[in-house]
């Protein structure tokens, strides 16, 4: 107990950032993943190609290759200067959003294909169709896989921590400075991320009773 | 679809060139031994109640914790497979009075952050590599030494003429290792800079190359090792605004040991000063050696 109390400041700064890190690339990664995922389904090939080659590239590319690109890569370009926390937010959200996007995908396949067919009949084009009638039923269909999407993001973060971004990956390099145990202090921060992803639990226990789909 | 597969294939081929490099250095010979003229190894040591020497004795080796990645301290040549540096001389200086050739001596590199726990945990018998003694690290470990005395400095790009010492930081943005002691000092004292952190100084001496960062702080004769193999670029500039010992780790308890280690630091004032040298000496600097504090 003495290791969290004593060095509560770096507890707190550390999971302070995991968490901006965490719901700002969720938010981002739904988004984006969302339209990708559309992307991949929709009746216009080159959509479909380049849906398919986004989710194949970046989902194949390990996150810290992403992260050291958007870190050392990145400022050589010379496009204007963004923090190490943008970045790595941006490298977060392009890689989770692959996963969403395909975790919807497979959520659109157990929408029957006699809906779309009744959206098309009454005359609604691909995007009413998407956002009225599939998008909907597909989300509520894969909330479990989804929240482990997330759940594997909240974890991701601490990829950050090599780049500059000082979450909750870093606790450990500052408390060994000040002479901590190691083991100690990953004990209690892997305590922290359980509570964490316990809470998330609760929130997709939560939509699954309240968003079952009645078939 | 098929406008993809060219790419792919060629990020395949990066991935084998990239692997195939890194498998080849493995295979490189380790033969290194630079100043196996300044001391000998001895043959009748005698060393009564010490569980480390005992242990060592009898896994036939010692297994030395050390970095690798600073020039002048300890550095390992990717290429050749060769170790170099003070510390590393200092930790083969150690090895030699207890009596294990180049040979019988096993390096590790440790980063920094795993270094206690190394030590509490056996995987290494001692620790030689820019180690601070600290009262904290005193309630896990035990610390032979000191056998170098710094402290933190600068280092910045060679053009740079802005920052001339530690006043000069307010603005500048000033990169370290992740979490590491000089961060944290310049984050408490020196509240108008702004720190940017990567796992090893190499990383931040890149990023200092390529202008991403005013400057980096850390001991500065890790700084005057960086300084030393690239004088065009860089240059370490101001007086040393902290102190930090450095000493051997040994697991704690090992008093015989300690004692030991300490008894050679003080007698071997010769040998030190010939290692001193041939290593880091080499910039130009001129050091004494710090007395030893066998608490």
């Amino acid at each position: 107990m003495d290791v969290l109390l004593n060095n509560l400041d770096i507890f707190v700064e550390g999971f302070k950032n995991t968490i901006i890190l965490f719901v700002v690339s969720a938010v981002l990664a739904l988004v984006l993943g969302t339209i990708v995922g559309a992307m991949r389904v929709s009746p216009v090939p080159v959509m479909r190609a380049v849906g398919t080659f986004y989710v194949n590239l970046v989902r194949n590319t390990p996150l810290t290759l992403l992260m050291f690109f958007f870190a050392f890569g990145y400022p050589k370009l010379q496009l204007g200067n963004l923090s190490f926390t943008t970045l790595a937010i941006i490298a977060l959200s392009l890689y989770t959003a692959t996963y969403v996007a395909e975790v919807l995908r497979s959520g659109f396949n157990t929408v029957p294909v006699g809906q779309a067919e009744a959206a098309r009949a009454i005359g609604l084009s691909f995007g009413p169709t998407m956002s009225l009638v599939i998008l909907p039923q597909a989300f509520r269909a894969v909330i479990p896989p989804m929240m482990s999407v997330f759940i594997a993001l909240l974890k991701n973060t601490t990829v950050a921590a090599g780049f500059s971004v000082a979450e909750a990956g870093t606790i450990r390099s500052y408390l060994a400075e000040r002479g901590e145990p190691a083991i100690i202090v990953l004990l209690w921060v892997a305590a922290i991320f359980i509570v964490l992803v316990s809470i998330l639990s609760v929130i997709q226990r939560r939509l699954e009773v309240r968003w079952r789909v009645a078939r | 679809m098929h406008k993809k597969t060219p790419f792919v294939a060629a990020l395949a081929a990066a991935a084998l060139v990239l692997t195939g490099c890194a498998g080849g250095s493995d295979t490189a010979d380790d033969s290194g031994d630079v100043s196996n003229d300044l001391f000998e190894i001895a043959s009748n040591v005698d060393l009564e109640g010490s569980p480390t020497y005992d242990k060592m004795v009898e896994q036939g080796k010692i297994i030395i914790g050390v970095k690798e990645d600073q020039p002048g301290l300890g550095y390992l040549d990717a290429a050749t497979g060769e170790r170099t540096g003070f510390d590393i001389e200092i930790a083969r200086w150690i090895a030699a009075s207890l009596g294990f050739g180049e040979d019988e001596i096993e390096f590790k590199a440790i980063p920094s952050a795993n270094r206690e726990s190394a030590i509490v945990n056996g995987d290494i018998d001692i620790y030689v590599g820019t180690y601070s003694i600290t009262d904290k690290r005193k309630e896990q470990i035990d610390f032979a030494g000191p056998y170098f005395v710094t402290g933190q400095g600068i280092l910045v790009a060679a053009d740079n003429t802005d920052i001339e010492s530690e006043e000069d930081l307010a603005g500048k943005t000033v990169c370290s290792a992740t979490g590491s002691t000089p961060i944290q000092n310049i984050k408490a004292n020196f509240p108008d800079t702004k720190t940017t952190e990567f796992d090893t100084y190499s990383q931040c001496v890149e990023a200092l190359n390529d202008g991403q960062v005013d400057a980096v702080t850390t001991d500065q004769a890790i700084l005057i090792g960086y300084a030393a193999q690239d004088p065009d670029n860089l240059k370490v500039v101001g007086e040393t605004f902290t102190v930090e010992e450095y000493g051997v780790g040994l697991p704690k308890g090992d008093t015989a040991l300690r004692t030991f280690i300490n008894d050679l630091f003080t007698d071997g004032g010769d040998v030190w000063q010939g290692i001193y040298d041939e290593t880091l000496g080499v910039s130009g600097t001129d050091v004494e050696q710090p007395e030893v504090n066998n608490y």
